[in-house]
């Protein structure tokens, strides 16, 4: 289904695929390393300070000049938690020059502008340059304040906070805005060279390409260190996860129209385990899809909310429930959603849910890898889990699930934690 | 069947426009798992005022209906038509704009099935005093949410400073004090003059075969009869070309002030090849005057004003066009003066011809870009033949482009006289 090929090189893995489907040849840095609370905020800031500027491009407006010259190529840096993980992703784009009237070769280009971006960032001195590290403080600190200004993710950051107590995954991924002032550039480029130095990196290549072709690029452009270390940093286990006494349950004001209802599960699966394909139904079933119990009952039966959904993270084992709705019907949006997952522990799931969501599940992986980016993101669970998943072989384990191990892992996933912002009075006073 | 190639992007468009009017697009994407179709009709938020087929008199009907209607639709007398997708592998989803409002489905399986669900469902409404009722409490929860939303206030905000009498300044989905208002016989009426198939596209792309897709939608309209079309009369009141109101601010629970800016053009009254170029060129413009690679941007960025936030955009139909840049910033009233200064300051200089080709050629790359989501080339035709535009032919169009174009809209769209400013500020305690 998918012409997926693996390569070794320095101590980075080229994950190449041959595909005519798109009319652009994408790539995808993905750079891994255990979150933690020393350099959760320094690894936030790094990722935005390396797509500021290169050695050859060594401001933003020069970098993004060089990027308008391969016909717009887009480059983005980004993060993202995976499980235990802080993964920078690194993504570039650009126009298969096939599809240019005037054919100009851009690929090399684009491998030499990437690699600089990673390899050979903008420096004064030893250092990053302190005008792009003072700019970027800026912007990551206003961008940690502005998940306030979002209720639904300020409920959700919140919620992670709380039921992540004691453990690293209630780090915020853009890190700690108290923290953001006090890293000098020196220290950041410190932290820069170890990440250079020993954090997994993948990159994937995706469009009409040769994978030889490619490798030698790679090759070409792409100069790690000698001393890189390729070993993998210990990958954090989340079997040994916390067990649950007693349902946590916290409450917030604020002055918002709608109260946001979060909730936060453990689930003791992850992607490695073979159970995760039933979660991954359980999922649905619960609350993955417009016919899905929470979407029927607290939506459509009870017209109690516009959204009530659940969605899970492969790598950290949770579900998590989230519903928009007036703070008066608290208790009966809770209790409807708890029911809901007491139904599926007493294995009350209909045929037709169980296969809808089945259905709807298969459509979804297809249409995933329809996407580059979507692609590189289904097939880089694998690195993340240590696991060596086909899509074929995913595919047929959602496929061999039956309802009694849907009903066995409703039964493992445990509410942790209940999270409401709680809406106050009216908002939004106009004046001129 | 009628086909049309584009060598250049390696693309066939096969279309068809059946006896009853309905026009019928057919995109050929082998290799993708995918099919994605949508079934749209030129009815959004801003038709609120005009004659119901086979009627005299004109009507204005309440606000936040045709979004309304959307949602209803989904009910028949069996239940949910969402479930009817979901049995069959497909997701389905819908959305209404100021004047288009669409219904879609993706799915890797079936695809003639859903699609007779897709257009059987749009064309046997259903709807009861009882499930009319029970929707009010749904849509009033997503109007709150939208409510807490700094960046649809502001969004909206802006579009309201704009307009005096234009309906595109009314919010989409009305308020819960409007929907309270509507009724089964309201959704009727306007169902029966908007959807008639003469009104609507149908656009499928996706790893099909065109000719076995068309041949089985003309079986299937072939089947049903639907009342003659007659043109839709639309109502609108005069707009002065002033905006209504220069500034605006909205207290909400935020840290970040928001602001955006925003010119309302003079002339909304484009279509066709027009209305592209004139599109195309006040994006290009904005390009080179505020995007990542300009002066201008490093400047701002560099004095703290914008950060990742920062965005800007033309866009123009139907008797409304405006340009809107904006984002978070600290300073909200220093970011106003700046990007009007740098405006008229850039009026004074002449274009410069390599930033010219650069930002062109950057549009061209991300347009090409686009062209590999199946959601944006079907989104996106359609609200194009709406205008009487042909997405294709943007890429042409941007060639053909010159500086004069782009120094025209400069001088002509981008006047103080018509700038509008709303912002979102940190309510005081």
């Amino acid at each position: 289904m998918v012409n997926h090929k693996k390569t070794n090189l320095h101590g980075m893995t080229v994950h190449t695929i041959e595909t005519k489907k798109y009319k652009t040849t994408s790539f995808i840095l993905q750079v891994k390393e255990p979150i933690n609370e020393k350099n959760v905020t320094k690894r936030a800031l790094l990722a935005y300070v390396l797509q500021s500027g290169t050695k050859d491009f060594p401001s933003s407006k020069e970098l993004r000049s060089a990027l308008d010259d391969l016909y717009g190529a887009t480059l983005n840096a980004d993060l993202s938690k995976k499980g235990e993980n802080q993964v920078i992703s690194i993504r570039m784009e650009v126009a298969n020059e096939k599809f240019l009237s005037n054919s100009e070769p851009v690929l090399d280009k684009a491998f030499h502008l990437l690699s600089q971006v990673l390899l050979a960032p903008a420096l004064e001195g030893d250092v990053f340059k302190e005008g792009i590290v003072k700019k970027e403080k800026r912007s990551l600190k206003q961008q940690i304040e502005s998940i306030y200004d979002d209720k639904m993710r300020y409920a959700n950051k919140r919620l992670l906070e709380e039921m992540y107590d004691s453990e690293p995954y209630r780090l915020n991924v853009y890190g700690n805005g108290d923290e953001v002032d006090s890293i000098t550039s020196k220290e950041l480029f410190d932290y820069y060279q170890d990440v250079i130095k020993n954090d997994k990196i993948d990159l994937y290549v995706i469009g009409d390409i040769s994978t030889d072709e490619m490798v030698d690029k790679v090759s070409k452009h792409f100069r790690f260190s000698k001393d890189r270390n390729e070993d993998e940093a210990n990958a954090v286990n989340a079997a040994d996860e916390k067990r649950i006494s007693e349902v946590k349950e916290i409450f917030e004001e604020q002055d918002v129209q709608q109260g946001k209802l979060h909730m936060g599960y453990r689930t003791y699966t992850t992607y490695a385990d073979d159970d995760y394909f039933a979660l991954q139904v359980f999922n649905g079933i619960f609350g993955g899809f417009s016919h899905s119990k929470l979407f029927m009952n607290v939506r459509e039966k009870e017209s109690l909310a516009y959204y009530a959904a659940s969605r899970f993270e492969s790598h950290k084992g949770a579900v998590f429930v989230m519903s928009g709705i007036e703070t008066a019907n608290y208790e009966k949006a809770v209790k409807i959603i708890k029911e809901q997952h007491d139904e599926m522990k007493k294995g009350n799931i209909t045929e037709s849910e169980f296969e809808q969501t089945k259905a709807m599940i298969n459509n979804q992986v297809l249409e995933t890898i329809d996407h580059p980016i979507g692609l590189s993101e289904v097939l880089y669970h694998n690195v993340v889990a240590g696991t060596d998943r086909s899509i074929e072989e995913w595919m047929e384990g959602i496929k061999k699930v039956t309802k009694d191990d849907v009903v066995a892992v409703a039964k493992k996933v445990t509410l942790d934690t209940i999270f409401f912002l709680k809406g106050a009075g009216k908002n939004g006073n106009e004046n001129v | 069947m009628g086909m049309k190639t584009f060598d250049q992007l390696d693309e066939t468009l096969h279309y068809e426009e059946l006896a009853n009017g309905l026009k019928v697009y057919v995109l050929e994407k082998k290799g993708f798992n995918k099919t994605y179709a949508t079934f749209t009709t030129h009815y959004g938020s801003v038709d609120n005022h005009f004659k119901p087929l086979g009627k005299d008199e004109n009507v204005k009907v309440p606000d936040g209906i045709a979004h309304f209607l959307e949602h209803k639709l989904f009910e028949k007398e069996h239940g949910d038509v969402f479930q009817d997708f979901s049995k069959q592998g497909a997701s389905a989803n819908a959305f209404t704009t100021f004047n288009r409002t669409a219904y879609l489905f993706s799915t890797t399986g079936d695809v003639k099935k859903n699609l007779t669900t897709l257009i059987d469902f749009v064309q046997e409404p259903y709807f009861t005093e009882k499930t009319v009722e029970k929707e009010k409490g749904i849509i009033g929860q997503e109007i709150r949410m939208y409510d807490d939303n700094p960046d649809w206030r502001v969004y909206f905000g802006l579009i309201e400073n704009m307009y005096h009498h234009h309906p595109v300044k009314i919010d989409i989905a009305g308020t819960e004090k409007s929907i309270a208002k509507i009724t089964k016989d309201d959704l009727y009426e306007c169902y029966e003059t908007f959807y008639h198939p003469s009104n609507m596209i149908l656009f499928i792309v996706g790893p099909v075969d065109a000719k076995d897709i068309l041949n089985f939608v003309k079986d299937n309209q072939s089947q049903k009869t639907f009342k003659e079309k007659e043109p839709i009369e639309r109502f609108f009141d005069e707009e002065p070309q002033t905006v209504a109101k220069s500034k605006k601010v909205i207290e909400m629970t935020v840290q970040t002030p928001k602001c955006y800016m925003g010119y309302k053009e003079a002339t909304p009254n484009r279509q066709g090849k027009e209305l592209m170029k004139h599109e195309l060129s006040v994006n290009l413009l904005l390009e080179m005057m505020f995007g990542k690679s300009s002066p201008n941007y490093e400047i701002l960025y560099d004095e703290g004003l914008i950060d990742q936030t920062f965005s800007f955009d033309y866009t123009e139909e139907n008797g409304f066009g405006f340009s809107m840049l904006g984002g978070d910033t600290g300073s909200p009233d220093e970011f106003v003066e700046r990007i009007s200064g740098m405006v008229e300051s850039f009026k004074q200089q002449t274009i410069d011809e390599n930033s010219f080709d650069r930002a062109r050629k950057k549009k061209i790359g991300a347009f090409l870009r686009s062209l590999n989501s199946p959601e944006f080339i079907a989104n996106q035709f359609t609200r194009y033949a709406f205008n009487k535009m042909d997405l294709f032919d943007v890429i042409p169009v941007f060639e053909s482009l010159t500086v004069r174009d782009v120094e025209h809209v400069l001088q002509n769209h981008f006047k103080k006289e018509v700038m509008t400013v709303c912002q979102v500020q940190k309510k005081k305690s």
